[in-house]
């Protein structure tokens, strides 16, 4: 046999594949070109960044607070994500039960799921933006306006849960003549329990990190703002690094905390 | 028997009050300590509702701007892709560095791990407000900052994929006599590069979502075009530079799942 | 001649002993059948021959070469004289049948021909042959992950064939298979070791299959070996030492008391 022998094969699955990755490594590429640095010395900020990173994480210490108070700071922002985590929840709890196509109707799926997709798509501090300006830069624009991405992302989550629940089971009780709310007190969430929880505290590690940036942003309080007044006010490189530190501790026995729940979840079903 | 029965179900019920106490304790705590109303909250929704219909809407003026606010989008797209793409490859090599099925040592496995969570449990923002330092209001700063912040994540991503996933036909191929390099090449990459992609997608649109932040936070983006119109009472603008990133958001959204179906 | 010499072979997993001082040979053209309880050691002992697992302590020594003091291009030559087949086939899912085949080539290239994946000619045309000799002709450029068990096993036959092994390991590879699809699998490894000479190591766990199939038996138990002989020297009493149950307890057909 002569000619060429063929190896491999070009099906959707590659070419969307390649197409995808071209376009995306074309656009990076194309960046370093178009976009425009403004007169700076890459080489001289370079060695400026490291030198910053170096006394942040090497040498943290602070002139403008406390170490009490900084834990109180990331205790206000503990806070401020547990609640926006809690009012998020509970109504994504109940929408997420109308939410899931094999307990609602599919019309009503669809429009909850839009309306999410279409808060999702709003950035949070764009939403704790908006109510600020009715309610003023402080906890209550913040707690609000993030609960919109809580509630959104919690709705997803719980409805895709609930849908993952075997079909046989839902028949069998429907079959008995049970309402639709026994239905769901006694199977639904009893069976979901373990995911419900798990998701809750994956969106509160999320909420966390929020916070802080709301901190930062958005006049929220909480080390976020402390961050934000150490690096753009003071110039504070020490604080900065202080106050990271806190923050990624609380951050990792957070993920710590959630990874676990995760765990057990998977275990469990 | 009905006894011992009886006594699990109290036991249950029990336990499923004593949570709900202490869940209002703990939210009841934590609004304390953020000085937040509820009463408050719950007016500010028909408050900010009714000042949304009235001033938050774009007019004539406000689209004389839109040229400009695109300028700034298309910034922001092309900064969130550059980062996703750089911070996918950085993870790639950490994965492979890290995971138990191409791992040159076990010591890297911790120390990739301890990398990883350095990303992405540092806050996008505090890594924006350190990167402004060096790097002033600059491309760069908003970046590196969704750099770091991607390849925290993804980092952890790739190395669970790595480590089951490619395991079998990683173990295939080694047993043939092939070298490191040629495994990576024929048998990790093409077993995992569908996955890579669609995280890489995800990870786009989440970058996209920080970016307007992180913008705002630095000078730079559509975060900025927003900051500015916001800080100067010019709402109609500010509600145009929304709409904007929400369709942006959601197109990017509807593709990035089509592309995802057909590539897995 | 022997291929292969295992001396003392003893490994350990922290601590755990997963192999305690095993001594095999295997002489050339022989079929050995390693028989055993799930966890007994076997595919452990497999994978020391190419250094998949590193021994703790003990001699392996495959063509009369030194198996444990092998590095880099030495052990890749190593595994390139030594075929292995694996329960779930180890293919890379999404790539095409003969594609995966010709993998069995890429430890006999340079960095670079290997790293692109370039095969000659002669290569893709004897990755052909082998597919039509194993029925998968039509098969040829589908993705792996699209294939049945019993076809994906072929795939990983041909894959090490195309290596032109002296020795073959196959660590349980009809343990995921249906019935008609081992009996294809072990038919053919067994028209290997008798048409083309070369040697065969199987890990099973069906005994019935063992005895059909093997020149040779070696029974393992808790990193011990425990049988080395002909299949009709097998009686039931000491397959029930190797399992650990009582020999009235076993479904095994065709062995004696």
């Amino acid at each position: 046999m002569t000619g060429r022998i063929r190896v491999r094969r070009f099906g959707a699955d590659s070419i969307a594949l390649a197409a995808t990755l071209t376009v995306l490594v074309g656009v990076t590429i194309g960046g370093f070109f178009l976009l425009d640095l403004k007169g700076l010395n890459l080489g001289q900020a370079t060695a400026k960044m490291f030198h910053d990173l170096g006394i942040m994480f090497f040498s943290p210490g602070a002139d403008h607070f406390t170490l009490p108070e900084m834990g109180w700071g990331l205790l206000f922002t503990l806070a401020l994500g547990l609640l926006t985590t809690v009012i998020g929840a509970i109504p994504a709890l109940v929408l997420g039960l109308l939410a899931a196509r094999n307990l609602g109707p599919a019309w009503l799926s669809w429009l909850l799921r839009g309306f999410v997709a279409f808060v999702r798509a709003v950035p949070t501090v764009l939403w704790v933006l908006i109510f600020a300006v009715g309610a003023g830069l402080g906890s209550v624009a913040a707690v609000v306006g993030m609960t919109f991405h809580s509630f959104g992302y919690l709705l997803k989550a719980f409805s895709e849960s609930f849908e993952e629940l075997d079909e046989g089971t839902l028949e069998a009780l429907k079959a008995t003549g049970a309402s639709w709310l026994s239905i769901v007190t006694q199977a639904v969430i009893p069976s979901s329990l373990a995911a419900i929880t798990s998701w809750t505290f994956l969106r509160f590690e999320i909420n966390f990190t929020t916070a802080v940036a709301m901190g930062a942003a958005a006049g929220a309080g909480g080390v976020g703002f402390d961050l934000f007044m150490a690096s753009g006010f003071y110039f504070n490189l020490h604080e900065v690094g202080l106050l990271t530190w806190g923050i990624l501790a609380t951050a990792v026995m957070l993920e710590w905390g959630a990874t676990r729940l995760r765990d057990t979840a998977r275990v469990r079903s | 028997m009905t006894r011992r029965v009886e006594q699990v179900f109290r036991d249950r019920n029990l336990m499923l009050w004593g949570l709900l106490v202490t869940l209002a304790v703990v939210v009841w705590l934590s609004a304390l300590i953020t000085e937040f109303d509820f009463g408050d909250g719950l007016a500010s929704f028909p408050r900010a509702l009714g000042w949304l219909v009235a001033n938050f809407v774009p007019n004539q003026r406000a689209l004389n701007n839109l040229p400009s606010i695109l300028n700034r989008l298309g910034e922001t797209v092309v900064v969130s892709v550059m980062a996703t793409v750089l911070a996918a490859l950085l993870a790639f090599g950490l994965a492979l560095l890290g995971s138990r099925t191409t791992r040159p040592h076990p010591l890297f496995t911790p120390v990739v791990r301890a990398i990883g969570s350095l990303g992405r449990n540092i806050p996008v923002v505090a890594w924006a407000m350190i990167f402004l330092l060096a790097f002033g209001q600059t491309f760069v700063t908003g970046l590196l900052a969704l750099l770091l912040e991607s390849v925290g994540f993804l980092t952890r991503s790739f190395l669970e994929i790595t480590d089951e996933t490619a395991a079998e036909p990683v173990e295939g191929l080694r047993a043939t006599g092939a070298g490191w390099g040629t495994v990576v090449a024929q048998a990790v990459v093409p077993t995992l590069l569908p996955s890579l992609t669609s995280w890489m997608l995800f990870m786009l649109e989440t970058n996209i979502r920080s970016a307007t932040l992180v913008g705002l936070l630095t000078g730079t983006g559509i975060g900025f075009s927003f900051d500015l119109y916001y800080k100067s009472l010019n709402y109609p603008s500010a509600a145009l530079v929304t709409i904007c990133i929400v369709v942006v958001v959601l197109v990017l959204e509807a593709l990035s799942n089509a592309l995802r179906k057909v590539i897995l | 001649m022997n291929v292969l010499e295992i001396e003392a072979l003893s490994k350990d997993y922290r601590g755990v002993p997963a192999l305690n001082s095993v001594s095999l040979t295997v002489k050339k053209g022989e079929f050995v059948a390693i028989i055993g309880r799930s966890g007994a050691g076997k595919s452990t002992l497999l994978r020391c021959i190419n250094r998949l697992v590193e021994p703790s302590t003990g001699r392996i020594r495959v063509d009369n070469i030194e198996v444990t003091s092998l590095r880099g291009k030495g052990l890749r030559g190593l595994r390139t004289r030594v075929g292995m087949i694996f329960q779930h086939s180890n293919l890379v899912p999404r790539l095409t049948v003969i594609e995966n085949v010709l993998h069995g080539r890429l430890g006999f290239k340079k960095t670079w021909a290997g790293l692109l994946g370039l095969y000659s000619l002669s290569e893709k045309q004897r990755a052909m042959d082998l597919l039509v000799h194993l029925g998968l002709e039509g098969q040829a450029h589908q993705r792996c992950d699209r294939l049945s068990g019993g076809q994906k096993q072929r795939v990983g036959i041909a894959r090490a064939l195309i290596q032109d092994p002296h020795l073959i390991l196959c660590d349980e590879p009809i343990a995921s298979l249906d019935p008609a699809s081992a009996k294809v699998i072990m038919d053919e490894l067994r028209r290997i070791c008798d048409e083309q000479g070369i040697t065969i190591v199987v890990n099973l766990h069906q005994v019935e299959v063992a005895v059909k199939y093997a020149d040779r038996i070696v029974g393992i138990r808790a990193g011990q070996v425990e049988f080395n002989d002909a299949p009709k020297d097998l009686k039931k009493k000491i397959i029930a030492s190797i399992y650990g149950q009582n020999h009235e307890d076993l479904l095994v057909e065709g062995v004696e008391e």
